[in-house]
């Protein structure tokens, strides 16, 4: 009888320390892909700024590319004709 | 060679013209496109994501086979064509990694994951990057080092697209876009719509940088002429 009482208390002791940590465990995770439109509203991001932020950032980047090539391009247009004429001038002189 | 030059003057202002009116109509093009089921309207980014992508291929193998011919043959036309591409692949592949970066924040939830296809085009950008250094702050014999780095960039690409394909990623396969055609042609036409205004921006944008670069020749030309 005192092996069955102590062996109540014992199962009884685990149950009791047991539960807690029953209650604090998260549900299993999901599994597999879950489509964004299918996310609850809360969790879904706005699309357009990430549409408009791509296709905005191609064209600062044409627009920029384009004007440092010009930028460049003139440059050495510039110092050829400054060289032209120092050549020029100093053909003259001679 | 003055009437030659004035056709080629022609034919650029022309192409440059036409590509202005495929990028006006191409963002039209884009919004009468269906919807894809699942990211609807950020899958858009698809457009120009894989265009640039097709560009930056184009500009790789110019590259890659430029670098090539200058190594072996010494040709200083190929050399400038060369290194014109590679500053192209830059600027065509900063564009493929922001785009793709900002549709997958919106499909994936991170701006950024270590995948292996993601990794390997910014490894490859990177390879990139390093030959526009070596060219600009390499010294005397910095042609020859980056050709070195042009050549294995472009060994380097197909590892690149055939990742998705070879590895576990989350990155959509290679056959979605083989497939695309029978899905959904409408999306088809509209891709390939876009990727040719992309390969005719390229061509644009290589021909006046190779141009740039023939009058730098010009110049250093011109200052060795005139120092002796």
């Amino acid at each position: 009888m005192r092996i069955i009482q102590r062996g109540f208390v014992i199962v009884c002791s685990l149950l009791l320390t047991a539960l807690p940590a029953w209650a604090v465990q998260t549900p299993p995770p999901q599994e597999g892909f879950v489509p964004i439109n299918e996310l609850p509203p809360g969790e879904q991001l706005p699309a357009a700024p990430f549409l408009i932020g791509a296709y905005a950032f191609f064209l600062v980047l044409m627009v920029g590319y384009v004007w440092t090539v010009a930028r460049r391009l003139n440059k050495v247009e510039r110092e050829m004709k400054a060289l032209e004429q120092r050549s020029s001038q100093g053909s003259m002189r001679r | 060679m003055g009437q030659v030059g004035d056709m080629m003057n022609k034919a650029f202002w022309v192409l440059a013209a036409v590509t202005a009116l495929m990028f006006a109509y191409a963002p039209v093009a884009i919004a009468g496109a269906p919807y894809e089921s699942t990211m609807l309207l950020v899958q858009k980014i698809f457009y120009f994501h894989f265009s640039t992508w097709m560009a930056l291929t184009a500009a790789v193998v110019i590259c890659g086979t430029g670098s090539a011919i200058y190594l072996f043959k010494g040709s200083a036309t190929a050399d400038r064509l060369a290194f014109a591409a590679a500053e192209l692949t830059v600027v065509f592949g900063a564009f493929g990694l922001v785009s793709g970066s900002l549709w997958a924040r919106k499909a994936w939830g991170h701006w950024w994951q270590w995948d292996n296809r993601l990794t390997m085009a910014l490894l490859l950008e990177l390879v990139f990057i390093g030959y526009l250094l070596v060219r600009k702050y390499g010294g005397p014999g910095a042609e020859k080092l980056s050709t070195a780095m042009g050549i294995f960039g472009a060994a380097t690409a197909p590892f690149v697209y055939k990742s998705v394909d070879w590895w576990r990623t989350i990155h959509p396969k290679t056959s979605v876009m083989r497939s695309l055609g029978t899905t959904s042609p409408e999306m088809w036409r509209v891709v390939w719509f876009c990727t040719f205004a992309f390969l005719l921006l390229f061509t644009l944008l290589l021909v006046v940088r190779v141009h740039l670069e023939e009058r730098r020749a010009e110049l250093d030309r011109l200052y060795l002429e005139a120092e002796g």
